[in-house]
């Protein structure tokens, strides 16, 4: 078994890179070193964007089951980082929506997130996920003591409503939405029938 | 994931915009000089078998636009055929080895000449005509494209409809094989689409078969194709193989997939939004990255046009 001090060490800067790999190639993909970002350039980004936020926050959900299965303590390390690759890869794409969709166009914003049921969503699930960012820190951690715990398990919230703003989204394929909505289930479900089986002992 | 845009022809191949810009003046002037003696050579649309082939005798439209033509990259690349996949991109990769020949276009219902016919010789009795129309889509993105074809109206008037024909029914090609696509039942096949008899013999509908002076490549709806520019882009059904002539509006494929998100009439109309999102402001695709959506217009700039043929109808209700 790998051990928490060594699994920091080594896999931490590694992880950390590869993370922001999605990112950087959004960059090298505008100046079409890597590929390119087509014909609608803002759409693409924005896109890729949310996507990845979906699946670092699915890939942070799975972090505590493949502890309690694997028994691997050190995994635990991970799930900050990737919550906040999460926030990280949402707000970016919460930005390029307001930046470069809307042109800062205020009341188009305002009238967008009021109005359009699935953008209130997306918005409601950013606002928790910053809620969770802000009290990421350890010293949060300690000062909230009991409510911490409380508070993070709004992450649940925040990514089924993250799943169905995606899945709301879609103009009618909604095959990729499905992919996520599957693997979200299986992960909460897990969460539901250890607690079941916690109570029946 | 990775938009993959190399083209199977090459960029030296495609005339580029500036060119085609003086290409089209080239004959547009020349059909004013020599109207007379030309005119008998440009009778008879000639429809080559290739798509990308170059097409003669095309020539220019007052209806055209003189705004700034979308790159060719961006027509062929980025557009929505279901028929090759829903991805935006899908038609262009899934579309490549299609092969629209041998094709036939069957004509019914309540019209005095019905038949099937042969795509060339369907084509062949017109003139083919530069329309460069602004395209937009109900997606809330617009497009600037020079299309070419025949005016739908000379098409319609030649098989004489019956006054009973109160609609006319388009369809596109069904074939699982040669369209991917429709091995999912994310639409029901064949797609469908249909305008008012009032509608189809306006001035500004087309049949399209190419795009920049040559023939409709695959993924943009070869070997035919309609193009209504006042309405959303899905009105515009591409690989057309029967045209209807019918007494009661028919059921279209997006009316039939979600009834409150798309309506047969399908307007481009900046004050109905769609029940998801806006409809008051379109991206221009090829404005770049920092450029700002710009207002759509009611009737898609067509208005003066179109806007009488809808005296008295609620469009709220009807859109």
């Amino acid at each position: 078994m790998l051990s928490s001090r060594k699994a920091r060490k080594l896999l931490k800067p590694p992880v950390f890179l590869i993370c922001i790999l999605p990112f950087f190639l959004i960059f090298t993909d505008a100046f079409e070193l890597t590929g390119n970002l087509g014909a609608n350039p803002i759409e693409e980004i924005q896109d890729r964007l949310g996507n990845w936020g979906l699946r670092f926050l699915l890939l942070t959900l799975m972090i505590s089951p493949l502890r309690h299965i694997t028994g691997q303590i050190w995994l635990t390390l991970f799930r900050r980082m990737l919550g906040l690759f999460t926030f990280f890869y949402i707000l970016m794409h919460f930005f390029t929506w307001l930046i470069l969709e809307q042109s800062l166009y205020i009341p188009a914003i305002t009238e967008d997130i009021i109005t359009r049921p699935f953008i209130t969503i997306g918005f409601l699930a950013l606002l928790i996920l910053l809620l969770l960012t802000i009290t990421s820190t350890n010293k949060m951690q300690r000062k909230l003591q009991k409510k911490w715990h409380k508070i993070h398990r709004l992450v649940y919230s925040a990514s089924i409503l993250a799943v169905w703003h995606y899945w709301w989204q879609v103009k009618k394929d909604i095959t990729e939405p499905l992919i996520y909505a599957v693997i979200l289930s299986i992960l909460l479900s897990y969460r539901i029938w250890i607690k079941y089986l916690q109570k029946n002992k | 994931m990775l938009i993959k845009r190399s083209s199977t022809i090459k960029s030296s191949e495609i005339t580029s915009e500036d060119n085609y810009l003086n290409r089209r003046k080239f004959i547009q002037s020349s059909t004013l000089i020599g109207g007379s003696l030309l005119s008998s050579k440009l009778l008879g649309a000639n429809l080559p078998q290739e798509p990308f082939a170059e097409l003669d005798d095309v020539k220019s439209s007052l209806y055209s636009t003189d705004e700034k033509i979308n790159n060719f990259l961006d027509v062929t690349s980025y557009n929505n055929y279901y028929e090759f996949g829903t991805g935006k991109d899908d038609p262009y990769q899934n579309g490549k080895d299609f092969q629209s020949r041998p094709w036939s276009i069957e004509v019914t219902g309540e019209a005095e000449k019905t038949g099937i016919f042969d795509i060339e010789d369907f084509v062949k009795p017109y003139l083919l005509e530069e329309r460069i129309y602004r395209m937009r889509c109900v997606e809330a993105w617009s497009m600037v494209i020079p299309w070419v074809g025949i005016p739908l109206a000379d098409i319609i008037k030649s098989f004489k409809p019956l006054s009973s024909a109160t609609h006319v029914r388009f369809e596109t090609l069904h074939d699982r094989e040669r369209m991917p696509g429709q091995k999912s039942r994310v639409l029901k096949w064949p797609y469908r689409e249909g305008l008012t008899m009032a509608e189809a013999i306006n001035p500004l509908p087309l049949l399209a078969i190419g795009i920049y002076g040559r023939a409709l490549p695959n993924q943009n709806g070869a070997p035919i194709r309609l193009v209504v520019p006042w309405k959303y882009g899905f009105k515009g059904i591409k690989g057309i193989v029967k045209m209807s002539f019918v007494k009661s509006q028919p059921k279209t494929s997006w009316e039939m997939a979600a009834s409150n998100e798309y309506g047969f009439y399908a307007n481009v109309n900046p004050k109905v939004s769609h029940p998801r999102w806006s409809q008051a402001r379109e991206r221009r695709i090829g404005s770049g990255v920092f450029a700002s959506k710009q207002p759509t217009q009611m009737f898609n700039g067509y208005g003066e046009q179109v806007a009488h043929l809808y005296d008295g109808l609620n469009l709220r209700r009807h859109f």
